[in-house]
């Protein structure tokens, strides 16, 4: 593919959902992109839309109560005008997914091993034997000890990391070329995480595949991410490369997160640290919100925050920010 | 210095399996197997090692919610793991605990005022409505809660405000020491930090002892000021903070430590990968518990099972790299940088 054209393209990404009380802008007008092979880290605190976007990616989205509108190109297709029946023929092959939890992706009555071969039958058209063949490569690939053993059992059979490198066998077994990863190792421990984060880093080099990754964790983020973007309330705030943006945040609302997140051998050095709170809480999204969606939180606000919402400018090169007051670097030479 | 407020002596909790066709008991749950520590009044020590290995069981052990297999639970110098419920009943008013998720523990049919007035009547500490009026408000205030929270229903609030009702009410209750069982864990990071900073200013204006229970060292190192590292319902290791944070001798802490992502990128630590998983508390592993995933095991550690010692001052270590004559090897210990 050109270097130009991006893998994935999401162009005004508005998910909304009706409730009783309201409508939900669960998803408010997000633009990303993702090239071939990279990763993209979405991050921001619970509710703020990343599991809505990563679901609208792949149209798993309950429709209705939810809506999704804008574009979503991938590969050049907008999925959102594809059939169910075509979007059926995407998902798990060129776009594939990990949750959370596999317990609830993993079906439990089916064995490892046909849950394996069918993705594979399903997108490969092989026959039952490679199948069965593929299916303990995979196994392998993933680093689950006694792999032919394993096919004939039930996900419940297995510990949390054991299922979520399945769940990445899965996801992995028709070589896609983007994979979205929602919070993969958040129910982990972390001496597991460490293990999975490497499982997915030493696969992505050599499968190729390009990974949305969704976390709250800003250590995960800075761990395997190359790019960031901050959500906050269903908007994307921040983007940028992730050095940059850990070295020079740009929203307050992002500076407000790296300063809250107690790091480990701070405490050594000073004694007396204190971690940065942010006063307040994440805003109702069944309130359409004038202005800036963090103004509510910020120790910058003014009258301009609260009337107009701020644009995603160009803060520095390849870091854009939407904050009415943050800094703009001038260009390097 | 006086006896410390909180002594666990040999503390034993196994759980045991019933199967088979008569229902007898198979096997057991090492859940807890002989862990040893005390608290002073005003410290924290912090428990912490990965999920399943025991550190709930101790909190809940302490708190007599179950008799235990064998050891002893002494507060301020008295024996409470043997008392009856009614003997217990005031001692229990000195320890109180804070959960992970407030909001199972939080009574959905009880206003937040009742929710922090059923401690201070059950024991007895108000001495007219006034007083209790009185309590009521100044626990409120001491967690910042908005006087306004007091008329309503805990399901009106963010789980960061939940958490802070149930701190209210473990306070309220006038305690030597709260346990909080993974207190903050659930909770997104900007209202983490509220709750943690809340934590400790009410430790130092209160003197509270804290058993922090917690799997997130970042904020264990931030709050503590001991930690006991778990593992197979052992400690492993117990120290200061610097030491347990700056030098690990255990080399399960160090992997712990290791596998901890830092929100800093391209920092270039080493990484100690242990392999596998933990092995399961029914069927322990023979000699040193970790030596089916520890990077150094050697012959005796599969034989020996490797006692907790005094390593250096107020350092204790378990692992036969640690024993007198083979300090030089102790060096292998992976720190951070
Ligand atoms: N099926 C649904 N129906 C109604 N609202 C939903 C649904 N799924 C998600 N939401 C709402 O969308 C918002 C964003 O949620 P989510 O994307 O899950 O957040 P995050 O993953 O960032 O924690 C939340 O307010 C959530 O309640
Ligand atoms: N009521 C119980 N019955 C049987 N096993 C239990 C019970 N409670 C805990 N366990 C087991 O004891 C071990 C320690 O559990 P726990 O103390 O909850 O660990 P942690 O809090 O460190 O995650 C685990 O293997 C757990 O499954
Ligand atoms: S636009 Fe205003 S309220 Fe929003 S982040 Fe920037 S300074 Fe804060
Ligand atoms: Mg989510
Ligand atoms: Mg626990």
């Amino acid at each position: 593919m050109p270097d130009s054209l991006p893998l994935l393209e999401v162009v005004d990404l508005q998910t909304h959902f009706r409730t009783p009380d309201g409508i939900n802008r669960a998803v408010d007008g997000v633009s990303f992109t993702v090239k071939a092979g990279e990763t993209l880290a979405v991050v921001g605190e619970s509710g703020c839309g990343k599991s809505v976007t990563a679901m609208s990616l792949l149209r798993l989205v309950p429709e209705p109560p939810g809506k999704i509108a804008g574009r979503i190109l991938f590969q050049g297709r907008d999925l959102l005008a594809l059939t169910e029946r075509e979007m059926k023929a995407i998902r798990g092959k060129e776009l594939s997914m990990i949750f959370q939890e596999p317990m609830t992706s993993l079906n439990p009555v089916l064995t490892i091993g046909f849950q394996l071969r069918e993705t594979l039958r399903l997108h490969e058209k092989v026959d039952r034997r490679t199948a069965e063949r593929r299916a303990i490569e995979l196994l392998d690939l993933v680093g689950i000890p006694e792999s032919r053993r394993r096919m004939s059992e039930y996900p419940h059979q297995l510990s949390g990391g054991m299922r979520q490198r399945v769940m990445i066998a899965i996801a992995l077994a028709c070589s896609p070329k983007l994979l979205i990863a929602d919070e993969p190792t958040t129910a982990l421990d972390v001496t597991i995480q460490a293990q999975i984060l490497d499982l997915m880093t030493d696969l992505k080099r050599r499968i190729g595949a390009a990974i949305v990754l969704i976390t709250h964790d800003l250590g995960v983020v800075a761990e395997v991410a190359e790019r960031v973007m901050v959500m906050y309330a269903g908007r994307k705030v921040e983007e940028a490369p992730v050095a940059d943006l850990f070295r020079a945040p740009k929203h307050p609302y992002t500076q407000g997160l790296l300063g809250a997140v107690p790091r480990l051998g701070a405490s050594l050095l000073d004694a007396e640290s204190k971690l940065l709170e942010i006063p307040g809480v994440v805003p109702s999204l069944k309130q359409r919100i004038v202005g800036c969606v963090f103004a509510g939180r910020c120790p910058h606000a003014t009258d301009i925050c609260r009337e107009a919402m701020p644009a995603l400018d160009v803060k520095a090169p390849n870091h854009i920010a939407a904050c009415h007051h943050a800094a703009t670097e001038p260009a390097a030479a | 210095m006086s006896r410390p407020l909180l002594e666990v002596n040999d503390l034993k909790k196994y759980f045991p399996i019933k199967g088979g066709l008569l229902g007898g008991i198979k096997a057991q749950v090492h859940a807890v197997d002989g862990v040893s520590f005390h608290v002073s009044r005003g410290e924290t020590l912090s428990l912490v090692g990965e999920s399943g290995c025991g550190k709930s069981t101790v909190g809940r052990a302490i708190l007599g919610l179950f008799d235990i297999t064998a050891g002893q639970v002494v507060l301020d110098g008295k024996r409470i793991d043997q008392l009856s419920a009614r003997v217990l009943r005031p001692l229990r008013r000195r320890m109180q605990v804070v959960f992970q998720d407030p909001f199972s523990s939080l009574n959905p049919r009880m206003k937040v005022r009742d929710i922090i007035a059923e401690p201070v009547r059950n024991f007895g500490l108000a001495t007219s409505k006034a007083d209790l009026e009185h309590k009521i408000r100044a626990v409120a205030e001491l967690v910042r809660l908005p006087q306004d929270a007091l008329g309503r229903w805990p399901h009106e609030f963010s789980g960061g405000q939940r958490q802070r009702i149930g701190i209210a009410r473990a306070l309220a209750a006038e305690p030597d020491l709260i346990i909080c069982d993974e207190a903050v864990s659930a909770l997104d990071v900007s209202v983490k930090a509220q709750i943690v900073n809340l934590l400790q200013e009410l430790q130092k204006q209160l003197g509270l002892a804290l058993l922090f229970i917690s799997h997130d060292l970042a904020v264990v190192e931030h709050m503590t000021h001991r930690v006991a590292v778990m593992y197979l319902g052992r400690i492993v290791e117990m120290a200061p903070k610097r030491e347990i944070f700056a030098a690990p001798r255990h080399p399960y802490t160090s992997a712990l430590l290791s596998a901890v992502p830092v929100p800093e990128p391209a920092t270039d630590r080493r990484r100690v990968v242990l392999k596998g998983d933990v092995p399961s508390p029914i069927n322990l592993p023979s000699g040193c518990r970790f030596h089916t995933r520890c990077p150094y095991a050697f012959d005796r550690c599969r034989v020996e099972d490797p006692e907790l010692r005094l390593s250096d001052k107020d350092h204790f270590v378990a692992c036969h790299l640690q024993q007198p004559g083979l300090a030089g090897v102790a060096g292998v210990a992976v720190g951070q940088d």
